[in-house]
């Protein structure tokens, strides 16, 4: 992998706890609110985690509000479903949204944030 | 493990389907051989008229060029003939000798024209109509010759004779029988055809049997039973297909018409599967895109290794691809013992519509001029629908039940690139046109997926259907009841059904003994499932929220920006000073940025922040509001107008009986929303013949109308009964809004349910049978004692689901 410069790569490898797993229902999605704008963390049945920027790439819809099957969610505006590993809209729908490294370690939510606020 | 070996025989659109279908299941189960008797890739044949009459190019009918085989390891043999299958040994082996082993043989052999044997019939110049070869033919043809003769005035033989007076050749059509397309139109709309294809220049021989083909080295003309004679340079033969056997019939599998084949598409032999025009499956051949196509999806479920699909037979249409002829035809249309013909003509018009009626069923339809509704009509004639109810009105069309939604344009045909088909998207012929050329779309959910044409409101359905069939070909679906969704194969009925049987508690219950093909199901069927779960057993079914669309989740309806709105119930839309100032101080304390009157007699706080949401509802659970359910599939308002109390024309207390109306079923949830008015007197202020349930009072008692709803198809209420007391008016509530609980499909509003089940059936369960509107009356009131807690307090008390409203975390 090749990184753009140091200060980038000490930036992404600062875990931010965010709460606990189970503060996530199954299904479904908690919102974190960052300066960068709203993280959408995902919790899917088998207990994978995912972090998502909380904007559908087709008219900003809040995705943390979607309703959450398999590794998908679907925006709770226009119905398109968006794929949580990837963030791509999933096809014919052409699109993506910001993804995020997340983490649970004995039952604790970490995620990684980009450092300074990105220009969005 | 070595992979297992597939050959296909036939590179056509059906083989080639099943290939692509199976890719996406099983993209590594096989190594894939394909032998293709013409040099081509795989070309969409269907489309071979346009590209006669000069309207499309070969390049655009490809659907599968060399690069396509080549990106999915494919290996194509074009212009290789097979002519043996050894079946023991498991080889292919084609006309050059090259040998082929397979686990697996798909036949997709396409079919064959049929050449009547007349002498002359071998004379260059004599061409079928089936393939690229035949269409270069006609088009150099039509650069030298004058005249050509098009034997056969089907479907086939006009879109010939159509394309060839395009290339500006003088063009006679013989045709056997005094009707053209005898089989998909009757006599008046085959006169109307034919004439308007007269206007256009085409000439015709009506009742001409051919008796010789003219001519030394060449056609020069064409001879008749009764010794008359045409100028010919070019015949056409276009008389019928007939299914490709020859290879299957060779190798010793089971054929009649064409190779036999079961519901998984598998012949006599186990181990090779057929698809396309050459199948013969439950006694039916097809040659139309959209059977074929269901087909290869069924065939490879198979080949991938699922084993579940079934292909059950198609119900098909047919659609002439002339330009600017608007012909729909479906069904049996001609009648025969116990049918009625229902007979629209308006020759003037050049319209012409007849239905073909069969116990109170469309059994048939053609339609000529106006054949917006031929999609519409296809629908009841699939779903067997009971039209007795409608019957009245059925030839005008759906437009006449209600539907706005397509701005009276009917004939689409002849409407410009540019004009809007889809209000709602924005969404104009020319695109879904590109589209559909472009990507290779065959069905409405293709188009919906791709453009979102009549993906939202849906009331463009019937001319997006047109614009497919214009562009595809033909249009058809399959006979078979449709699935909730893509995760399983049972209907909505089926489903419900086995809740109640098997007494499933759960989805997951449900998708397990329903065996769902995905793990979670999707954002379409888990919703319908929670509500067919609590709705058949209030009380011991715990409400997933996670499976319910947002709004019903934060009881709150969501806007575009992610704020919510908030409306409180106000009963019967009577309200009071101190419940005015209530909701105005609750704007002000949460900055409400708009507050609104609302089409239900309620106001509408609008710009909500969701974590202000449990305490805005806390403070107006003080002032005594409960949730309004503005954002529910459930009970949403009572209206009233102010009746008797006030009103010098008012009958009886209007607002006084919609109060009880609205105690009684708020909070219960339904399949889509519900809506109910109660008017004072026959001027009905209160809209009430446009609600799901509208009562109208009149002087000796009250009228109870049903099924009418505003929105995209207005819909008029039909008039369920009249009754005498307050105590049956709320009888009669509790019992219909029972009976559409336990029975409509989810998302199906009073309107469309009470046409598809016929106002006769609501009738009978809610008036006719008493003690079932007793026992349904009782079910309603027994699930709303569980249904009757308000969800807003209950998150402003008892902090229920908090975690909905506050985020996980702050990171500054």
């Amino acid at each position: 992998m090749t990184v753009s410069s140091t200060a980038t790569v000490i930036a992404m490898k600062q875990w931010l706890e965010v709460g606990k797993l189970e503060d996530i229902p199954a299904l479904g999605a908690r919102v974190v609110r960052t300066p960068r704008g709203d993280v959408a963390v995902f919790r899917a049945n088998d207990d994978h985690i995912f972090a998502l920027d909380d904007r559908c790439p087709h008219k900003g819809g809040p995705l943390s509000q979607g309703i959450v099957f398999d590794h998908k969610v679907a925006c709770p505006l226009h119905n398109w479903c968006i794929e949580l590993q990837t963030g791509c809209a999933v096809a014919p729908d052409e699109g993506h949204t910001g993804s995020y490294p997340v983490k649970v370690e004995q039952g604790v939510v970490y995620l990684q944030l980009p450092a300074a606020p990105a220009a969005r | 493990m070595s992979k297992e070996k597939l050959v296909l025989i036939g590179n056509g659109m059906a083989g080639v389907r099943t290939l692509e279908e199976l890719l996406k299941l099983a993209p590594e189960h096989y190594e894939v051989t394909v032998f293709g008797a013409e040099p081509y890739g795989n070309y969409n044949r269907i489309l071979l008229s346009p590209v006669l009459a000069g309207e499309k190019t070969i390049e655009e009918i490809m659907l599968n060029d060399d690069q396509w085989y080549a990106d999915n390891h494919i290996t194509l043999y074009k212009g290789k003939k097979v002519v043996e299958v050894n079946r023991a040994r498991r080889e292919v082996i084609a006309a050059d000798g090259t040998v082929t082993k397979y686990d697996r043989l798909l036949f997709a052999t396409g079919s064959n024209p049929f050449i009547i044997p007349v002498p002359g019939h071998e004379l260059p110049g004599v061409v079928s109509f089936r393939d690229i070869y035949d269409v270069d033919a006609m088009l150099a043809a039509s650069k030298q010759h004058r005249h050509a003769v098009v034997i056969g005035g089907g479907l086939l033989g006009l879109e010939a004779a159509n394309g060839l007076l395009k290339q500006g050749m003088d063009v006679t059509v013989v045709h056997l029988l005094d009707t053209l397309m005898e089989r998909q139109l009757d006599k008046p709309a085959a006169t109307l055809l034919k004439s308007s294809l007269e206007q256009r220049g085409l000439k015709f021989l009506m009742e001409a049997q051919t008796a010789a083909i003219l001519g030394d080295d060449r056609v020069r003309g064409v001879r008749f039973k009764d010794g008359s004679e045409v100028e010919a340079d070019l015949v056409v033969m276009a008389v019928g297909i007939r299914p490709n056997i020859e290879l299957a019939k060779k190798i010793g599998l089971h054929c009649e018409r064409g190779v036999i084949v079961n519901d998984t598409m598998q012949t006599f032999d186990p181990r090779v599967y057929a698809v396309g025009e050459c199948v013969q499956h439950r006694g039916t051949s097809y040659g139309l895109v959209a059977p074929l196509f269901e087909q290869a999806k069924v065939c490879a479920n198979h080949l991938a290794g699922f084993g579940y699909a079934r292909y059950q037979g198609s119900v098909t249409s047919t659609k002439l691809k002339v330009t600017g002829i608007d012909l729909f035809s479906a069904g049996e249309f001609g009648g025969g013992e116990g049918c009625e013909d229902v007979v629209y003509k308006d020759p003037g018009h050049g319209v012409y519509k007849k239905l073909v009626l069969k116990d109170n069923k469309i059994h048939g339809a053609v339609l000529y001029g106006d054949t917006v509704d031929g999609a519409w009509y296809f629908q009841l004639m699939r779903d067997g629908t009971d039209v007795s109810d409608i019957r009245d009105g059925l030839l005008f069309g759906q437009a006449h039940l209600g539907d706005s939604g397509h701005g009276g344009q009917n004939a689409v045909a002849a409407m410009a690139d540019n004009a809007e088909i889809c209000g709602c998207n924005g969404v104009c012929k020319g695109t879904i046109v590109k589209a559909i050329t472009s990507k290779g779309l065959f069905t409405l959910d293709d188009v919906r997926a791709h453009t979102k044409a009549s993906a939202s409101c849906g009331s463009c359905t019937g001319l997006v259907e047109q614009i497919l069939a214009n562009t595809v070909g033909d249009y058809s679906t399959s006979s078979k009841e449709k699935p909730m969704c893509g995760c399983t194969d049972h209907t909505h009925e089926q489903v419900r059904k086995a809740i109640q049987s098997q007494r499933l508690t759960s989805i997951r219950a449900v998708m397990d003994f329903c065996e769902w093909h995905s793990a979670d199901g999707c954002a379409k069927c888990r919703p319908a499932l929670n509500f067919y779960l609590i709705a058949a057993w209030p009380g011991d079914v715990k409400d997933d929220y996670q499976s319910r669309f947002i709004n019903e989740r934060a009881h709150a309806n969501i806007q575009k920006d992610g704020t919510y709105s908030v409306v409180p119930r106000i009963w019967g839309g009577v309200t009071n000073a101190a419940e005015l100032r209530a909701i105005a101080d609750v704007a002000d304390k949460y900055k409400v940025p708009t507050v609104k009157i609302t089409g239900g007699q309620r106001i509408d706080l609008l710009g909500v922040k969701k974590e202000d949401l449990p305490r805005m509802w806390g403070d107006l659970n003080k002032a005594g509001f409960v949730s309004g359910h503005a954002y529910g599939k459930s009970l949403r308002t009572v209206k009233t107008c102010v009746g008797s109390e006030w009103c010098r024309f008012g009958t009886q207390d209007s607002t006084g009986l919609g109060i009880k109306i609205e105690k009684m079923t708020w909070g219960s949830w339904t399949p889509h929303k519900f809506k109910i008015a109660v008017s004072g007197c026959p001027r009905n202020c209160a809209e009430a013949t446009i609600k799901d349930y509208g009562v109208v009072c009149v002087d000796s008692g009250y009228e109870l109308h049903v099924g009418g709803n505003g929105g995209v198809k207005v819909r008029a209420t039909d008039l369920l009964c009249k009754v005498e007391t307050e105590e049956q008016v709320m009888e009669y509530c509790g019992a219909f809004m029972q009976v559409y609980r336990e029975e409509a499909q989810y998302l199906e509003r009073t309107a469309p349910w009470i046409e598809r089940v016929g106002l006769s059936y609501v009738k009978q369960r809610v008036v006719e049978d008493a003690a079932g509107r007793a026992a349904l009356y009782q079910r309603f009131l027994e699930s709303q004692q569980h249904a009757q807690v308000d969800p807003w307090a209950e998150r402003a008390e008892q902090g229920v689901d908090q975690h909905e409203f506050v985020p996980l975390k702050h990171v500054v």
